[in-house]
């Protein structure tokens, strides 16, 4: 496009020393205001959903009020909608999956990014970006098929038996719950965790490792202590990335999870989440303020994961300014 | 070559706009239950009436209500009829009435999974509520047992399994242990979703059957057609006049044909329960939805014209798709009832 032969940087001053014609005619200037709209775009989608969900919810925000984060009765004959259970079905879903994928996840992206082959390596990443592109839907029927037979028979019975005095493990091993949404969403995350964390773990500079190496430390010294904490601020991203795919997740924990409403302090017990109580039910309800109660909790699972996004950047500026300032974020 | 090719496809331009022009398109949505009862139909009064097209989503009792009501579709449809408030709301939106017209019936169904039975399990009312309430918690209950003379019933946990969506399945199910339960009725009731006292969710009829089935020493409820069609077992429920029926297109006839003498004006009537020997207790009409005013006068002309057709011919398919036809009684009584759409 551009006939000139002055190489012009984007947006710099030199840019503003010409005419906005001559820009114009170039085509920079009308390059920047399309992309300008591409990226006001996003601001304008999540204000418009906000709104929407505010808007749509206007029902049962004046009848409830705060008693929608207090209350746990869901019940549609008659009209009393409380958020509590599916709250708590969301969080307790999305530590248990964490709990499991992060150890697991940043091991293999430890290993694949500093001690495998660099052809394994690769290798491996091409069917982790495979698994991390597979449907949630397919997540959900390895959940019914394999995941919930194996924890009804072998794993909960297990769990009963030498765990079952901790509150966790108590109430009869249905395959169905808490643990098993929670297992079923590690298996979906761990490929995220995995395959941002290598690309952080192999961006680290060569002479990091070379530093400490010659430093006299071992292998996995130099990987545990200098590259590790190197990429740590890029590591909590990927583990962040992950939780709000666990948060969202609709089609699989629905799937697994025993759609029922309940607080229970078990992890083998049936629960509900918010994004599954909402496309389990959304279609069908009837009635203006069992719909709108399930656009609040909508407006819900969007605070919740503004709230866990905005720890998260907390997090990393804490992190990054605590030494490494790593720039990776 | 060009010339030849133009005028073609001017042809066929002309052609697709007298197609446009010809074919009344009639959009309805609704229950999912008598989905194949209603594609057959629609599929078979387009072939006997080429310029009527009828298209219909299967998206659930509950959207079919929500549907009719916002106007956003010609008709509705739906397995639980529409309460009192919803037709104010309908009232009030489009300054004229809703009216139900009963097309088929169907059953539901309780199926189970205990290692070690079997053979059809009887149930009564009294212990299918208990077990719905969580306070019948183990097989060899004694309301269970006692049915069930010379079936060696476990000494396990029951598991339940329910819809975890609104459903007409569900409103079947709740309005039938509304009528035998009196603490049901009051601290549950009767509607598409309700507030469960105990169990686990599926989704949709597959899901439950899928719980059911991997669950060892649980229990669902599922649709006579879907069960038929996929082989599960289901017990047998005692009906009103205190005989356990195994349900059956003829027990669900019977059912209807002992609510026939009483069916009220407006069709919105409940066969559960039904009194009668034959009868089956868990059994209901699938109703249409019209608007009592349509204004597009070939709309209401066409929809009139299926309704009749579905009354008379239509309902000779029936039996062929496992659904039950309709009483003779009912038929008469809606086909004069077709007079009040205008």
């Amino acid at each position: 496009m551009a006939t000139t032969t002055t190489i012009v940087p984007s947006g710099g001053p030199v840019a503003g020393s010409r005419s906005f014609l001559s820009r114009l005619r170039d085509g920079d200037e009308i390059a920047r205001l399309i992309t300008f709209l591409f990226a006001a775009s996003v601001v304008l989608i999540t204000a418009l959903l906000v709104y929407e969900l505010w808007q749509g919810s206007a029902l049962p925000r004046h009848q409830f009020g705060l008693n929608f984060f207090r209350t746990s009765v869901w019940d549609p004959v008659f009209d009393q909608f409380g958020a509590l259970p599916f709250i708590y079905g969301t969080l307790v879903t999305s530590a248990v999956a964490l709990l499991i994928a992060v150890p697991l996840g940043i091991g293999a992206a430890i290993f694949l990014a500093e001690l495998a082959p660099l052809r394994l390596s690769d290798t491996l990443e091409f069917f982790i970006d495979l698994l991390a592109a597979v449907p949630s839907v397919i997540y959900g029927l390895l959940g019914i098929f394999i995941v919930v037979p194996l924890m009804r028979n072998g794993i909960q019975p297990q769990l009963k038996q030498y765990l079952g005095f901790l509150p966790l493990f108590k109430g009869p091993a249905y395959g169905l719950g808490f643990l098993t949404a929670g297992v079923v969403l590690a298996i979906m995350i761990i490929p995220y965790i995995i395959s941002v964390s290598r690309e952080i773990l192999l961006s680290v500079p060569r002479d990091q490792r070379e530093a400490a190496l010659a430093l006299g430390s071992t292998r996995w010294e130099s990987t545990w202590k200098v590259v590790v904490p190197f990429a740590r601020t890029g590591i909590i991203g990927s583990v962040f990335l992950a939780l709000a795919r666990a948060l969202g997740e609709t089609m699989a924990v629905t799937m697994v999870i025993g759609n029922t409403p309940v607080i229970s302090p078990s992890l083998l017990s049936p629960g509900d989440s918010i994004a599954s109580v909402i496309a389990s039910q959304f279609k069908e309800a009837t009635g203006e303020l069992y719909t709108q109660s399930l656009i609040e909790l909508g407006l819900v699972l969007f605070l919740l994961t503004f709230i866990l996004n905005g720890l998260a950047r907390l997090m990393i500026v804490i992190t990054s300014q605590r030494g490494s300032g790593t720039g990776l974020a | 070559m060009k010339r030849i090719a133009a005028i073609f496809l001017v042809g066929l331009g002309l052609a697709g706009i007298l197609l446009a022009q010809g074919v009344l398109s009639i959009t309805g949505a609704g229950a999912t239950f008598p989905f194949p009862m209603y594609s057959k139909w629609f599929d078979e009064y387009h072939k006997k009436n080429p310029n009527v097209q009828i298209n219909y989503q299967s998206i659930g009792s509950g959207g079919g209500i929500k549907q009719v009501t916002e106007g956003t579709v010609d008709f509705g449809a739906t397995d639980g009829p529409m309460n009192d408030e919803q037709l104010k709301a309908f009232q009030e939106k489009h300054a004229c009435a809703v009216l139900h017209f009963p097309t088929v019936l169907g059953a539901v169904v309780p199926t189970y999974n205990i290692p070690g039975v079997t053979g059809s399990l009887n149930f009564t009312p009294e212990a299918l509520a208990g077990i719905y309430f969580g306070k019948v918690t183990k097989w060899n209950d004694p309301l269970i047992a006692d049915a069930n003379k010379g079936v060696k019933l476990p000494a396990d946990d029951i598991i339940v399994v329910h819809r975890a969506e609104s459903s007409g399945t569900t409103y079947v199910w709740t309005d039938f242990l509304s009528k035998v339960s009196e603490e049901w009725k009051n601290q549950v009731g009767k509607a598409t979703a309700v507030k469960w006292p105990v169990g686990l969710g599926g989704q949709g009829n597959e899901g439950v059957t899928g719980t059911v089935k991997n669950t060892p020493n649980s229990i669902g409820y599922v649709e006579l057609i879907y069960a038929e069609s996929n082989k599960i077992p289901y017990g047998n429920v005692r009906n009103a006049a205190g005989v356990f029926v195994k349900a059956s297109l003829a027990g669900v006839t019977a059912a209807a044909a002992g609510a026939a003498k009483s069916m009220p004006d407006d069709f919105r009537v409940s066969i559960t329960n039904a009194p009668g020997k034959e009868a089956y207790p868990i059994s209901s009409f699938t109703w249409l939805l019209i608007p009592s005013k349509i204004s597009d006068a070939a709309k209401r002309d066409a929809i009139k014209g299926f309704l009749s057709w579905m009354l008379s011919d239509g309902q000779n398919y029936a039996e062929a798709l496992s659904y039950a036809r309709l009483p003779k009684e009912v038929v008469a009584k809606e086909k004069k009832a077709l007079s009040n759409i205008q």
